[in-house]
């Protein structure tokens, strides 16, 4: 085991490193850099000015020189400033993260708390009226876009209850902040609900039709400890594969989210910083993200372990 | 020196001729006892570069911080349509033309204190315009507006509150230009980069914070020189870039008011019918959509070619598509009543390209590109770029559909909105759909911005020396009857030229709850009317 988690830190950092390289690049390939973007702010483009805007942020220097100081900067915890704003990248992003974070964490509990008892639910009714009203439900959370779904339900609240759910200035509690952000979380985990709650009843019906559920149904083992001991116990692994994605995928379904419910998080942020081509805030962001998806999907691996013994890593 | 005090008859007759019109309806908010209190809630389109009002070209910038500062004349708040006589003081108590008119000296208020405390003298004027004049050591980092003081030769001060612009020649406009809401008066003692991102001026609200992408918030300046004012505690933006969610937001009462002018014509309709008393104002940005097209690049360097162009545009057809009959047509100025210097109808008539006959002037256009060789059977391919913007890409796809009647096949190139300026600016383009907004509703800000020679936003380059000498002509004209004559001459020569073939003027609206008083929205100018002294709410 320890040689395995050294192999994966070690896979990891090189991971990461392959995504930054990946990030600058991209970047710099999409054409027009942020003085491009400042001038067309003022309608028009002066050279002169534009070359001196650029030698002031260091976009002169040669691709690998602005790589390296930007890496090592990262190294010793100097995120850079922001193009834009000219504050410090930190502290522009610092107050976004919280945010989209408790976002995120709200969306993945509303998908998981419909997604996974649905799913059994609708494996354990195969074929009666509850599993096909449930699979047109998990259907439509997957055909309906994030974004539309986010704006009916604020048509919704404006047409029947007068107020809009959204985030105009910082709520008074925590209490006021989850209840604002429950809203959106549940337009963005109505659709990852979707997908494991497809993905939780086929892998229970699977379950459900292996030899040692028979078994025990033949054994006089109760409906209920048959389907929730028995059967969900094996049938959760892949779900939990799938919930740990989906965590990695929810910051794309938030980026709209945070849109339309004019949530101040990363994931908007993360857009709007793209647009200024705001190369400090992007790559930092990109690279906040993508320590969040890696170390994710490293702790799936280990809940692996946990939830199933009969797995094993070696070196 | 003649002391300017009086407005003048034609300028009365103008604002009357208006007010039977109804754009000029007196507000009922004239006849009420202003209360105090309270705090103005906006919600802003999108975030803006920065807060510094001198280094960007866009009222995304003025509206939020306009507040803060004064300038050294502006535009009267309460009145909608902007005019040499609708000047009026701010920082300077009054000001005089030298008899040859070539000096405009201005007195300055004293007493009056920046936002930190430090004291506002004749030497900020100087510094500020130093530096719009790329003459001081501390420099914008970006200077749109350099070229609107070309002709300013010196400002020099004399005392700590007299200041006077000596000019190359005469230009009575200049005034219309420190009028503008692009041209406050910056501290001395303040860097211009401090300026973009905590901006301190003498304005009847203080910079409190601008948070990229979520609000900007001012409060009010307690110790305002104009004793009084501002009514109002504080203004506040909410920055929602998702129009859905922001009109959502205004009905939902979460806003007083919309950001100005950014209710497009099939939304108004939606916020009429959902918030039946709401105060909407439609009215026209001075912001034309135009054909540009590259005179560098063959076959668009034949000037027929242009011309045939700019015969098949049904300007009507337009109107009616996109604002169901709202928007106007007009030359490189707004057109009245609104507009101040636009041709007026039967004058616009007689320009070519703009009779009512569109049938006509497209089988004009089409034996021209037949005499070039081309017709139903050998078709010009070409790509129109724009950019990805619906107000752009919306009539950029109209008038593809209208270039096919004369044989030239379009295909939309459309081209992401944080590169559209560059690309143009670097001429990377044959034929192109844009957007050009005037800041001030004269022709000296116009003509010389996007028609001469040697301008930065001359984006199709379009060079007539003969029409320039015209510029400074009408520019030094003092007499504005004659003036005005000489400018409908020019724009027709504009449009005849195909310089930039104007397609129409655009109209947008601003609705506010009528709890919100004092409120005037600008007829012809989206840059100049938010200093939101006189505001106040009435809940």
């Amino acid at each position: 085991m320890g040689a395995y988690l050294v192999r994966r830190s070690f896979l990891m950092i090189l991971t990461l490193f392959g995504i930054s390289v990946i990030i600058f690049v991209l970047l710099r390939l999409v054409p027009g850099n942020i003085v491009d973007i400042l001038f067309d702010a003022a309608g028009m483009v002066n050279p002169r000015e534009k070359l001196k805007i650029e030698r002031e942020l260091g976009l002169d220097r040669p691709l690998p020189v602005q790589y390296l100081t930007w890496i090592s900067g990262l190294a010793q915890g100097d995120f850079g400033y922001s193009y834009v704003s000219e504050k410090p990248a930190l502290e522009e992003i610092g107050p976004r993260i919280p945010v989209t974070a408790k976002l995120a964490v709200l969306a993945l509990v509303v998908s998981v708390l419909l997604g996974v008892p649905l799913g059994v639910v609708s494996a354990v009714r195969q074929n009666t009226p509850t599993d096909y009203v449930l699979r047109v439900l998990s259907l439509s959370g997957l055909s309906i876009p994030a974004f539309w779904l986010g704006l009916l339900i604020l048509m919704a609240c404006v047409a029947w209850f007068g107020a809009i759910p959204i985030y105009t200035e910082p709520p008074a509690s925590l209490w006021d902040e989850l209840l604002l952000l429950s809203v959106p979380a549940a337009a963005v985990g109505f659709r990852s609900s979707a997908l494991i709650m497809r993905l939780t009843r086929s892998s229970m019906l699977e379950v459900l039709r292996q030899d040692y559920i028979r078994t025990a149904r033949a054994k006089g083992a109760a409906p209920r400890s048959v389907n929730y001991e028995h059967a969900f116990a094996n049938a959760i692994l892949p779900v939990v594969t799938v919930i740990g994605i989906e965590a990695a995928f929810l910051i794309g379904g938030l980026i709209v989210t945070e849109t339309v419910f004019n949530i101040p998080g990363v994931a908007r942020y993360l857009v709007e910083s793209i647009r200024w081509r705001d190369y400090p805030i992007v790559q930092n962001l990109v690279m906040l993200i993508a320590v969040v998806v890696v170390v994710v999907n490293f702790a799936v691996d280990l809940l692996y372990v946990v939830l199933d013994p009969r797995i094993k890593y070696s070196g | 020196m003649h002391i300017q005090s009086q407005r003048s008859a034609l300028a009365g007759l103008a604002l009357a001729g208006l007010a039977a019109a109804g754009a000029l309806a007196p507000t009922a908010a004239a006849a009420e006892e202003p209360k105090r209190g309270g705090v103005l809630k906006f919600y802003h389109r999108d975030s803006p570069a920065s807060a510094s009002i001198h280094e960007e070209s866009t009222y995304s910038t003025n509206a939020p911080f306009m507040a803060i500062f004064n300038n050294l004349v502006m535009y009267k708040q309460d009145e909608p349509q902007n005019t040499l006589d609708s000047i009026v003081p701010d920082l300077a108590t009054n000001w005089a033309w030298s008899d040859d008119k070539t000096r405009l000296t201005f007195k300055l208020r004293e007493g009056v204190k920046w936002h930190d405390g430090k004291p506002f003298t004749a030497k900020d004027v100087k510094c500020t315009w130093d530096m719009l004049q790329g003459k001081a050591k501390d420099s914008f980092r970006k200077n749109p507006r350099e070229a609107w003081y070309g002709n300013v030769k010196e400002v020099a001060v004399k005392g700590d509150f007299e200041v006077a612009f000596q000019l190359s020649r005469p230009q009575p406009a200049l005034l219309a230009l420190l009028a503008s809401g692009y041209t406050p008066v910056y501290p001395c003692h303040v860097s211009t980069r401090d300026m973009r991102v905590k901006p301190v001026g003498t304005g009847p609200f203080k910079f409190v914070e601008f948070k990229a992408n979520e609000s900007i918030k001012l409060v009010r300046n307690p110790d305002y020189w104009k004793k009084g004012r501002p009514y109002l505690d504080g203004v506040e933006f909410t920055i929602i870039p998702n129009r859905s969610t922001r009109v959502l937001g205004f009905i939902a009462g979460r806003f007083d008011i919309t950001f100005p002018i950014d209710i497009t014509v099939p939304v108004l309709k939606d916020v009429q019918a959902q918030v039946p008393n709401a105060i909407c104002k439609l009215v026209p940005m001075n912001v034309s959509t135009n054909l540009i097209v590259n005179r560098e690049v063959a076959p668009f360097d034949n000037a027929d070619i242009r011309r045939a162009m700019a015969l098949a545009i049904d300007r009507k057809a337009f109107v009616d598509i996109l604002s169901e009959g709202k928007n106007d047509v007009g030359g490189a100025m707004l057109p009245p009543p609104e507009g101040v210097w636009g041709m007026p109808p039967e004058y616009l008539r007689t320009v070519a390209g703009y009779s009512p006959d569109v049938g006509k002037s497209r089988a004009e256009a089409r034996a021209i590109m037949e005499k070039l060789g081309y017709g139903p059977d050998k078709r010009l391919k070409v790509k129109v770029s724009t950019r990805n913007i619906d107000i752009y890409r919306d009539p950029a796809v109209i008038l593809i559909d209208q270039l096919k009647t004369i044989y030239i096949d379009g295909e939309l190139e459309v081209i992401e909105t944080s590169n559209w300026h560059a690309k143009v600016s670097r001429k990377d383009y044959s034929v192109g759909l844009n957007l050009t907004g005037s800041a001030v509703d004269d022709p000296d800000q116009n003509f010389y911005e996007n028609y001469a020679c040697s301008s930065e936003r001359n984006f199709t380059q379009y060079c007539n020396k003969e029409l320039e000498t015209l510029f400074d002509k009408q520019s030094m004209e003092t007499d504005q009857k004659k003036r005005k004559e000489m400018v409908w001459e020019i724009d027709k020569k504009l449009q005849e030229d195909v310089a930039r073939p104007i397609i129409f003027h655009g109209r947008q609206a601003t609705c506010w709850h009528p709890y919100v008083k004092g409120y005037t929205a600008m007829v012809n100018s989206s840059y100049n009317g938010y200093r939101f002294e006189d505001v106040w709410l009435d809940k």
